[in-house]
């Protein structure tokens, strides 16, 4: 006991020394920091319910993307089969019930377009199953269903892809430090400090961004548009901004171009009327096909419709060539850009919905870190004071313990990037609470032993000895507790849980092992006939 | 200087000899708890039901019913208001809009923050929280798991390391412990969220902590005096560990308490619930989980004899 070989003593102090380092960028605040070149030093994180801020979590709309995933397979088939070598003739092409199916025309060579198909589909998963079942039913009629495999890498695909374009949109809005992590298989979380009213960050978030350019059409009669009856080859779509009044409009099916022949968007302003306008830019397959097609459509109408809405329904004027154009409706400076915004990021491959969003204003966190940090500092005055009170140089020595504990667990989370919640700092206050619990059980098994006569430095000893089974024991047990909440909690919960698991370490550490070797140098110094515990 | 001791040494309380009457005060506590829970439900905040809270800053306090009326006339849905932390901040619950268009949510929020700020100038909306019903319902479920395996899990490990008596009477003691939480929960109509979840498992951690310190010497004194009769092993075995258990709960209470006067009303319930699991868990170490042990029959012998026949037992230590 009395003998604590110098190089442990070096090593705790060491350890503990480096914790408290760790700790300190975290109290200057963060221009001082930078001032001082320890802006990158680790410092712990604030949750949003500390620092203020927006948290949003969208899920992705799967019955959407298997939709799509369907519509894609069409496609493939339709053009598959259509290929030369020659084509294979096929009908009745239908998707209801999530399957695709059609029928050979030419009952012979069912079984060649079932090897064209082989190409389409891919193996998916551990077990080698593919990502579609081929199945050929009443000896003309295939049937395509997507696995459940199948179904899972066209959706893990698609939200890859949306988290990127969630990424890229919210980086264009500028706002600072935002933190987009995929959750789970179908889910992005979205957290963007500062940030007070979420309502744009959706919009932007919500648009599928989905820009097909169309013809309208001119044939349709204004009364059956007017009650949704469109001619043989178009449709009827919403058109809220359509100077005649209805907000309906006749457009053809088939577009002319999509968005993914866009590569830039931008916000500008008309020349002539100064009216916020978005400008785009085609790629060269993009600006041929727009080029031809205002070509033979001059001065008809054309329809830019955005995610099934038509946004402005210019006259064509002149062929435009360049592969340049503007979208004009009635924008404002805001709503065009970010229109834009949304044109620029990309498509999001599939419908987001917000399932989950927390805003909490900058003031209720400020508040919450005042009230958290003065309940830490009463909680661990009050702490302090009592440990002195009861156990006198035992006490102090735990009291020492506790405050370099608090530090250290910063210094911890710090390293650990760790975020501090608001159930964080009441981890961090029960821990002050508990921390003391180790040197309570050795101190008193210290008087326990004394009362059964034994010398200070034997009853210091076998005091340390028996407390530090029971200590183990039950840190381990509430660990136990502490794990399970870090892997089952969500926010909060888990905020909670890091605390209390660093807290559980690093009190046990400074607690036994500490507090063992300061007592051991008082002991060998002193040699104290008897102990005042 | 004289230090303070709030257990005098050698203390010889009885406790064992109360176990009956604890029994049933427990078992009617219990059954109150679980009573209360069932017939009043929790006040389970917007993390377990979906819906949308905001929490709102007034000027001066204003009335709750001009509020409520005031939000009833948007024709939003019912809404359910409730004052916390100070008399100026006030939390109103409503349903989330029954829309698939993302801003159907803040549409309602904005509404009813103009329509608050015509009537109570100065109002300030400090946090909103929306959670739709299929994200509650799946925290609830997390929430339940958790607290569920914890149980579970600390009693096996009670179990590996005791005897089986020690891992039964562990679990039975917290699934106690957890039953009251809600059972005051239920009776104080204190908002139950995310939070209140991580409150119960800390509670858990907390009494575990509290029994394994007790079972942990019970054990050592069954292997010290092996023909003493089990009440009094027990009775020895607390008083033992009484000053420990005294001395932790005050310095638990003095933090938790600090945290309940000026942590802010956002951690009221928090720690409200912690301070209310110390009390049920240093009882519950007492008087239902070692006391079970008597009835569950564990016997000194049992551990006593095999160790006597082993021959490290008769070794002379240096």
């Amino acid at each position: 006991m009395l003998d604590f070989p110098r190089w442990k003593i070096w090593s705790i102090c060491l350890a503990l020394a480096i914790g408290v380092l760790i700790s300190i960028p975290t109290f200057i605040p963060e221009s001082v920091a930078q001032r001082w070149g320890i802006g990158s030093m680790p410092r712990v994180n604030l949750g949003l319910d500390l620092s203020g801020g927006s948290h949003l979590m969208l899920e992705a709309d799967t019955t959407d993307l298997a939709k799509q995933n369907l519509i894609r397979m069409e496609e493939m088939v339709r053009t598959e089969m259509r290929r030369a070598d020659p084509p294979i003739a096929i009908g009745d092409i239908s998707t209801t019930g999530g399957r695709l199916s059609f029928f050979v025309r030419d009952g012979s060579r069912v079984d060649a377009a079932v090897e064209r198909l082989r190409t389409l589909t891919q193996p998916s998963g551990m077990t080698g199953q593919r990502d579609w079942n081929v199945q050929v039913v009443d000896s003309t009629r295939v049937v395509l269903t997507p696995t459940e495999a199948g179904l899972a890498q066209a959706t893990d695909a698609a939200m890859q892809v949306a988290t990127e374009v969630v990424r890229k949109r919210i980086d264009e809005m500028g706002t600072r430090e935002p933190t987009i992590i995929r959750q789970g298989a179908e889910r992005i979380v979205v957290q963007v400090p500062g940030l007070q009213d979420p309502a744009a960050l959706k919009a932007l978030l919500g648009k599928t961004a989905k820009l097909e350019f169309k013809l309208v059409d001119l044939t349709a009669n204004p009364q059956d548009v007017a009650q949704g009856r469109a001619p043989v080859g178009s449709e009827i779509i919403p058109y809220p901004d359509n100077p005649s009044g209805v907000p309906l409009i006749a457009v053809k099916r088939r577009a002319m171009l999509t968005g993914d022949e866009l590569i830039n968007a931008q916000l500008s302003y008309n020349q002539q009327t100064n009216e916020p306008v978005v400008s785009i830019t085609f790629n060269s397959e993009g600006g041929r096909k727009f080029a031809r097609v205002t070509q033979e459509n001059v001065n008809k109408p054309f329809a830019m419709v955005l995610d099934g809405k038509v946004l402005s329904a210019p006259n064509i004027n002149e062929p435009i060539l360049g592969g340049q154009a503007q979208i004009s409706g009635r924008f404002t400076t805001d709503s065009a850009n970010q229109l834009a915004i949304a044109l620029r990021s990309g498509k999001l491959p599939v419908a987001l919905k917000v399932v989950e969003e927390r805003t909490v204003g900058p003031d209720l966190g400020a508040d919450s870190i005042r009230a958290g940090t003065l309940a830490s500092a009463i909680a661990a005055i009050a702490v302090v004071i009592f440990m002195f009170v009861s156990y006198g140089r035992f006490g102090l020595y735990a009291d020492l313990a506790v405050v370099i504990n608090i530090f250290v667990i910063l210094g911890v989370m710090a390293l650990l990037n760790a975020t501090l919640t608001l159930p964080g700092i009441a981890g961090f206050v029960l821990t002050i609470g508990t921390a003391v619990d180790a040197n309570v059980l050795i101190n008193e098994r210290v008087r326990e032993e004394i009362r059964r006569g034994r010398s200070p430095t034997q009853a210091v000893e076998h005091g340390y000895k028996e407390a530090s089974r029971t200590i183990f024991e039950a840190n381990v047990t509430h660990a136990i507790a502490g794990i399970i909440m870090f892997i089952l909690g969500s926010g909060q919960v888990k905020g909670f849980a890091v605390v209390l698991l660093i807290g559980i370490a690093t009190s046990v550490f400074t607690a036994v092992v500490f507090t063992r070797m300061l007592v051991s140098q008082w002991l060998r110094r002193t040699r104290p006939a008897s102990l005042h515990i | 200087m004289r230090l303070l001791k709030l257990v005098p040494d050698n203390t010889n309380i009885g406790f064992v000899r109360l176990r009956v009457v604890a029994f049933i005060i427990t078992a009617l506590l219990t059954v109150a708890a679980i009573g209360a829970t069932a017939t009043r439900g929790l006040n389970m905040g917007v993390d377990f039901v979906g819906g949308l809270m905001i929490e709102a800053k007034f000027a001066t306090p204003p009335s709750l019913d001009a509020v409520r009326s005031n939000i009833d006339a948007l024709g939003v849905g019912t809404s359910s208001l409730q004052q916390f932390g100070d008399p100026g901040t006030i939390s109103i619950r409503l349903p989330v809009p029954d829309s698939n268009d993302p801003g159907a949510t803040n549409a309602v929020v904005n509404k009813v923050d103009a329509s608050l700020k015509k009537q109570f100038p100065g109002v300030v909306f400090t946090r909103t929280d929306t959670v739709s019903g299929k994200v509650s319902g799946e925290l609830i479920q997390n929430g339940v798991l958790a607290v569920v395996l914890a149980v579970l899990g600390i009693a096996v490990f009670s179990w590996l390391r005791y005897e089986w008596q020690f891992g039964v009477s562990t679990f039975v003691a917290i699934v106690h412990d957890v039953l009251m939480t809600l059972g005051f929960f239920a009776v104080t109509q204190l908002e139950f969220d995310l939070n209140i979840v991580a409150a119960v498992l800390t509670i858990v951690g907390y009494s575990i902590n509290d029994k394994m310190v007790i079972d942990d010497r019970i054990r050592e004194n069954m292997r010290k005096f092996r023909q003493m009769d089990m009440k009094a092993l027990i009775d020895l075995s607390v008083n033992e560990t009484l000053p420990r258990t005294v001395m932790t709960s005050v310095t638990v209470f003095l933090a938790l308490g600090a945290l309940l006067l000026f942590g802010g009303h956002v951690l009221r319930g928090f720690a409200a619930a912690m301070l209310l699991g110390v009390v049920v868990g240093t009882y519950s170490s007492i008087y239902v989980s070692s006391s079970l042990l008597i009835s569950l029959g564990l016997q000194p012998l049992r551990i006593a004899k095999p160790e006597a026949g082993r021959p490290e037992a008769e070794r002379v230590g240096p």
